[in-house]
């Protein structure tokens, strides 16, 4: 008990402690989060009258924002499964960063569902015991579940490698690698099950696609690892953090790798489409080239293919993959390109037409920005918060009372001094 | 308690700093009570409960519209299974049942404007083809020609989609084949309305707008209830006159009588007369929700 107060009490002062740069990110952040409580206080009072929602269009901004966090969080496993299946070391010693960025993402996508309820206070009504669960039919149990669990595993290896190494040891494997394998899958579900809230709808032919739940998958390993890689760069950069180029250019491949899948799987759906040409094909239709005069949506189509696109050739060609500057430019392109995939390009189009084909032209209203802006800043800011703490721990520089500081990281058993 | 105040994204930056934190406690106290948030949906429920569920909800009416509300709790009849048909032939677009509806049902009038009945009008020359359908068309007019019209409500699906997604079960399909929603369960979650695939579910996206005068007093517990905001609701057949063996307001109120209602299960029925005699349809049949709300052209 002594022992892990005495963890907390370093672990506040490292947070409390930082540099100007530091201060003024966490002020931002802070702010952002005011901004958007007191954005969500307004629609908590008026209701979600105050978002552009409306019966043909229930569904959208928050929801987006949902989805695409979920590919984020899943996107841990790339880094994973080469680090313990494949035992592949220069990774093994990063892949902790990617499940801090797996915890944020999960806190965001858990508040922005919180948000888009109607009756957010009656959140227990989901709970197994407390509540009435709809199992196993409901898909959103379903997903509900499978987030926090994978949520709580991520949060158990996190905790114990921190833990572990502040009091100056190896992890236990025996705790370590079941947990990282059991993530595997469960990153994997997040997403498919997601995928399949969507595609299980037959009324929404727009997402009634067997390809939704690989398409999914695919670009959630590039928009993950994207977050990753500008990561790697700053924190090698700004702390004693060891990450080598190796561990950067081989999730650059993968990722390359996940692009390619991702944007076959995009021209197979749009081809199938346009082809047959049914009557389904006006969602298609209303995302890449408008309904008449509804045309709300194509500028992001086009722009999220073309940044898309654009990556994908720069991650493509091993010198641009391998240049900074065109490395971190393709990282922001192809986070760019699936928020708007998956933000606007999968929900709104889903929900336009309506089923009955009327045509509601949504968009965000200034509270739901604020509101998602608020969401992002809370994911940050815990993704900051952790950060700050791994660091110093993994480095050596924070240690328990008792041990030496600054001696040798732990980060792998048996890793030589 | 009406919501009135700013709209949309248009709210005032003094108003919206101003009001900010207060608003978050004042929203928490009004709309919680702990015994609603923990305690169990209306199907759960035992007999004693029900009496005791149902006076409170009688009792939070009256003092809400400061007016006696009755709330009746009354559960299916054993060998009634409800359905419902449609002439289109008859059909002449004057949407006096969507009037009729919103009188007997208790939905928001303004803001959001709730109807639980749409009448589309279509294009002879396409036939059932709703990407072509307008559903606002000027009412003084019809019916236009080389249009008819095709009135859409829940169609108490047999296989209700809506039912399915539901995270919590807060609707479900009662033996009389009605599909109902415990608006005192239901998270707002929305799955129900991205499942259904003929709009017939829809959401209170603010404090429902019903002046006192307007109320229909007479309510069923999962009828026509007044709604709290953040939850959804649709039509459910009337079911507080089905139950009691009266119409629902949309058949009384159709002018040209397309309009059956009846038993399933009872062969002397109106709805009976019409399944044996005309060829009916459903709509959207390929997606195998199986309707109970069956479509027909008597001539
Ligand atoms: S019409 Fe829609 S709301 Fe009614 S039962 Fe069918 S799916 Fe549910
Ligand atoms: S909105 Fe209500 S009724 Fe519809 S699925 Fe969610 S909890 Fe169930």
């Amino acid at each position: 008990m002594g022992r892990l107060l005495d963890f907390a009490g370093g672990c506040v002062r490292v947070l409390a402690r930082g540099n100007r740069a530091y201060r003024a990110w966490v002020a931002l952040l802070l702010a952002m989060i005011g901004t958007g409580a007191l954005a969500y206080a307004h629609q908590a009072r008026l209701g979600l009258i105050a978002t552009h929602m409306r019966d043909q269009v229930s569904w959208a901004f928050y929801v987006g924002n949902f989805t695409f966090l979920v590919g984020v969080a899943a996107a841990a496993v790339l880094l994973v499964i080469p680090a313990y299946v494949y035992d592949w070391k220069p990774l093994k010693e990063v892949v902790i960063l990617g499940e801090l960025l797996a915890i944020s993402a999960i806190v965001m996508c858990l508040l922005f569902i919180l948000v888009d309820m109607g009756r957010p206070e009656r959140f227990l009504h989901l709970a197994p015991l407390l509540g009435t669960p709809h199992w196993p039919a409901s898909l959103l149990t379903w997903d509900a579940l499978v987030l926090n669990l994978y949520l709580a595993v991520n949060v158990a290896v996190a905790a114990h490698i921190l833990y572990r190494a502040w009091r100056g040891r190896p992890y236990d494997r025996r705790v370590v690698v079941p947990l990282v394998l059991f993530s595997i899958p469960m990153a994997v579900s997040t997403h498919t099950v997601t995928a399949f809230l969507y595609s299980g709808m037959a009324a929404r032919p727009y997402w009634n696609a067997s390809i939704l739940a690989p398409r999914f998958l695919a670009s959630a390993f590039c928009s993950g690892p994207a977050v990753l890689l500008v990561l790697f760069q700053v924190l090698r950069r700004t702390t004693g953090l060891e990450i080598k180029d190796e561990a950067i250019s081989k999730v650059a491949e993968l990722m390359a790798y996940a692009m390619f899948v991702n944007l076959f799987l995009l021209g197979a759906e749009v081809f199938k489409e346009y082809y047959s040409g049914t009557e389904h094909l006006l969602y298609t239709q209303y995302f890449w080239s408008g309904i008449g005069r509804h045309r709300a949506l194509v500028p992001f189509a086009w722009t999220g293919l073309a940044c898309s696109l654009a990556a994908f050739l720069l991650f493509l060609v091993p010198r641009t993959r391998h240049h900074p500057v065109t490395l971190n430019l393709g990282c922001a392109l192809i986070f760019a390109g699936v928020y708007i995939e998956k933000g606007m390009g999968l929900v709104i189009p889903g929900m336009t037409p309506d089923t009955l084909g009327e045509i509601y032209e949504y968009r965000p209203t200034l509270t739901e920005w604020l509101v998602a802006t608020g969401i992002f800043g809370v994911g940050f800011l815990v993704f900051t918060a952790l950060v700050k703490l791994a660091v110093p721990i993994l480095s050596g520089r924070l240690r328990a009372s008792g041990t030496a500081a600054g001696a040798p990281p732990a980060l792998a058993p048996g890793a030589a001094p | 308690m009406s919501a009135g105040g700013p709209g949309g994204g248009g709210l005032s930056r003094r108003q919206f700093l101003g009001r900010g934190l207060a608003v978050v406690a004042a929203a928490a106290a009004s709309g919680c009570r702990v015994e609603e948030l923990i305690g169990r949906s209306f199907r759960e429920l035992s007999r004693d409960d029900v009496a005791r569920v149902l006076a409170r909800a009688a009792r939070r009416q009256s003092a809400r519209f400061g007016r006696p509300v009755t709330v009746d709790g009354a559960g299916p009849l054993p060998g009634v299974d409800f359905g419902y048909g449609l002439d289109l032939s008859r059909c002449i677009g004057c949407r006096r049942c969507v009037t009729a509806c919103v009188k007997e049902n208790n939905p928001s009038r303004r803001r959001p404007q709730i109807q639980w009945i749409k009448v589309l009008e279509l294009d002879k020359a396409r036939g059932v083809d709703l990407a072509h359908a307008d559903a606002y068309y000027e009412a003084d007019a019809v019916p236009r020609p080389g249009h008819f019209y095709m009135p859409v409500q829940c169609q108490q699906c047999r296989k209700p989609p809506c039912v399915k997604v539901c995270p919590v079960g807060a609707t479900w399909k009662e033996p009389d084949g009605i599909v109902v929603v415990d608006y005192d369960w239901c998270i707002g979650c929305r799955c129900c309305m991205s499942a259904c695939p003929y709009g017939a579910r829809h959401f209170n996206w603010a404090e429902p707008d019903l002046p006192a005068d307007e109320l229909n007093p007479s309510t069923h517990y999962l009828g026509n209830r007044p709604r709290p905001k953040g939850v959804v609701e649709k039509c459910t057949f009337c079911i507080q006159r089905v139950r009691h063996g009266r119409y629902p307001a949309c058949v009384e109120a159709c002018p040209v009588g397309a309009r059956k209602f009846g038993n399933l299960l009872d062969p002397e029925s109106e709805i009976r007369q019409v399944m044996e005699r005309k060829r009916v349809f459903v709509l959207k049949e390929d997606l195998g929700t199986q309707p109970q709300f069956y479509y027909f052209y008597a001539t």
